[in-house]
């Protein structure tokens, strides 16, 4: 069973729900991104979106935006994000890293070193923002020769022809978007996304897990109530951005800075 | 598909879902998916609609002008001692370029989808021009983005479409320039998909916009193609035209794709020199990406990251191409070079002495071409240039260039 599925399958049984940050890797450098993956750890994440820059992330809100600048200023490359998986997986065989971007510099790699290098480092999943499954198929007969999981997107205007379409190329989770935007945006609205979920689950058996706009720990309460997994991100790059990446931070200096993840997972688990 | 099959005539591309061989196609996330589906549903409904044709001729030939005329430039010829130079007079039109010929009919499919709200990038501003025009004429609401560095160069252009009744959005990310203005272009539009219809400027983005803006700019080389015969009882022998997304060049060479004896030349900007890496010339130094929503040949970095661009003029200044242009590079069927910001100024300064013609800064990189290439070949050599812009917008960046305050 892949990581991603067992974590899943144990939470279910706790009567759980996961809790996923998101980070942009680099921001502002390679080695805090290190620590902070293992302090959301330590701070009750379930699973970690590690996202690799790049200079043009048409889906993402400023918040994000800031982070792919801070993060390509420490010359940050997506070799250098799988390194840091590898490293990550030294201390912590269990918590499953998804990695999360845009398509080019994955094209640039090539499909196949990129794919080699992700399950050598120990990555379990793959969420190309700007791949839409009808694009996917070169990339998706390479992962799905591995032990990796390719992880799509649904939106509140994705068709129900769609819906099942996408959940049929999916594996590991579904991610639903909360809202017609970028990340980071707008206010959720709970009463669409009880309806969107429900259209998705009506076509797989997958966890889904909703993100984009979640922002404290009362929306991810109320998203953990209806949803398997929240996503936070920009939220969350906001309390770390004013990290220097000129400074060496231990994880409990850092620990501050994700005070809303262990707010999350408090309100969560309540 | 094999070269020979296109030069035989069997060229048709993109398939169904915007594939021009390896390019194209549609990359973008999740939220913008249906909407490009009901764009492409739409298109394919109207195009087979007569009606729908008539009416953007209608306003081609009312509203714009057309045709445009096509020019023997015969100073321009004589000067030059070589080949028979035409000028294909895109600069005549209403808001003085090419750019308007897309507007119009892309105006037509958000009338007939019931959007509202119009938005649209901008380079050097002919195209956010060409969209606020359109946006007025409907009375619709309408946005352009555009990098702070263009608003600068290109203050008349602003203030042109502020004039229109447009909201002009400074973006102020990475490069600051039109690459920046379709990346925040792109977010506004996920976040108002249910009223809003995005205009895109150029042959590039995600299907169908390739597709749809090369047909509506087609009308360029349709009547170049008549016009030619006419004047000279035959076919032209070279094509050319500038190239930042595309779509001049596009609208030029399209119809002649099946007349294997004329060649096609496309100009991108070589700024300071492909050798300086400052230059917006992908189809001369980049390799296959994906950008903007398609495939496509890119400036990137080794590490799939897009490299700053350079470009004396805003509306080339692009790290991308228009997905056709890329398939017809490596079918061979057009040829992709390049010349100098410093080529491009003395070819600017000809043209309007010679000819009393100012060319947009964008054009001049063709004429530029033409001066260096014509002279080499014989005088029964026909080459049709694509004049798409005039060059009024630019008299800021040419006076600064020249020591000289407006």
């Amino acid at each position: 069973m892949s990581r991603i599925a067992g974590c899943f399958e144990q939470l279910k049984a706790q009567g759980r729900k996961a809790l996923i940050p998101f980070l942009t890797a680099g921001d502002p450098n390679l080695e805090t991104t290190l620590s902070l993956m293992h302090a959301l750890v330590a701070n009750g994440a379930d699973i970690i979106e590690l996202g690799f820059p790049f200079t043009d992330p048409t889906s993402d809100g400023p918040v994000i935006q800031r982070a792919v600048e801070r993060a390509l200023a420490t010359n940050t490359s997506l070799k250098g994000v799988l390194e840091t998986v590898s490293r990550f997986r030294e201390e912590d065989d269990t918590t499953p890293v998804v990695l999360m971007g845009y398509l080019n510099p994955v094209e640039c790699m090539g499909y196949q070193k990129f794919t080699d290098a992700a399950v050598a480092s120990g990555v379990d999943g793959v969420l190309i923002v700007d791949m839409p499954p009808e694009e996917s198929h070169d990339l998706e007969e390479i992962i799905h020769r591995t032990a990796l999981d390719g992880i799509f997107l649904v939106a509140p205007t994705t068709s129900d022809a769609r819906v099942s379409y996408i959940c049929k190329q999916s594996s590991g989770y579904v991610y639903y978007v909360s809202l017609k935007g970028v990340t980071g945006a707008g206010n959720l609205d709970i009463e669409s996304v009880k309806e969107n979920l429900a259209r998705v689950r009506a076509n797989t058996d997958l966890p889904v897990g909703v993100g984009f706009g979640i922002k404290d720990a009362t929306s991810a309460r109320l998203i953990s109530e209806i949803a398997d997994a929240v996503v936070v991100g920009s939220a969350l790059i906001n309390n770390i951005e004013e990290l220097d990446a000129s400074k060496h931070y231990s994880r409990e200096e850092l620990q501050r800075h994700i005070s809303l993840i262990k707010e999350m997972r408090d309100a969560m688990d309540a | 598909m094999s070269e020979s099959k296109v030069l035989h005539g069997e060229y048709n591309s993109p398939d169904e879902h915007g594939h021009f061989g390896p390019y194209g196609g549609i990359f973008v996330g999740e939220t913008l998916m249906p909407a490009l589906d009901e764009l492409n549903r739409k298109y394919a409904e109207l195009k087979a609609d007569p009606a729908f044709w008539a009416e953007f001729d209608y306003d081609l030939k009312h509203y714009v002008g057309r045709p445009s005329p096509l020019y023997f430039a015969e100073r321009l010829t004589n000067k030059l001692g070589g080949a028979r130079v035409f000028l294909k007079r895109e600069d005549l039109n209403h808001t003085g370029a090419h750019k308007v010929n897309n507007t119009i009919g892309q105006a037509l499919l958000a009338k007939a989808m019931g959007k509202t709200r119009i938005i649209a990038e901008t380079g050097a501003g002919q195209h956010g021009v060409a969209s606020a025009t359109v946006a007025a004429r409907l009375g619709l609401e309408c946005h352009v983005y555009m990098g702070v560095e263009d608003i600068k160069r290109q203050s008349a252009n602003v203030y042109r479409m502020k004039m229109l009744g447009a909201n002009v959005v400074g973006v102020d990310s990475g490069s600051c320039t039109l690459k920046d203005a379709m990346n925040e272009a792109l977010r506004d539009w996920a976040t108002n998909v249910d009223n809003t219809y995005y205009i895109i400027g150029t042959v590039a983005g995600p299907h169908p916009y390739p597709m749809l803006v090369r047909d509506f700019q087609s009308v360029i080389g349709r009547e170049a193609r008549e016009q030619c015969i006419e004047l000279t009882g035959r076919l032209p022998d070279t094509l050319v035209a500038c190239v930042g997304g595309g779509s001049n060049a596009i609208g030029l060479f399209y119809p002649f794709i099946p007349d294997e004896s004329v060649a096609m030349v496309g100009v991108e900007a070589g700024g300071h020199g492909l050798e300086t890496g400052e230059h917006a010339a992908p189809l001369c130094t980049g390799q296959p990406g994906v950008l903007h929503g398609n495939r496509t040949y890119l400036m990137n970095d080794e590490n799939g990251q897009i490299l700053d661009t350079h470009s004396i003029s805003a509306g080339l200044d692009y790290p991308g191409v228009g997905p056709e242009h890329s398939w017809l590079k490596d079918l061979h069927r057009a040829t992709y070079t390049s010349v100098t910001d410093d080529e491009t100024l003395e070819a600017f300064r000809m043209l309007t002495r010679v000819e009393g013609i100012i060319p947009a800064l964008e054009t001049s990189h063709a004429i530029a071409w033409v001066m260096k290439e014509a002279p080499k070949l014989p005088s029964d050599h026909i080459i049709i240039v694509n004049l798409s812009g005039r060059g009024d917008k630019d008299m800021h960046t040419v006076a600064e260039i020249e020591g000289m305050t407006l």
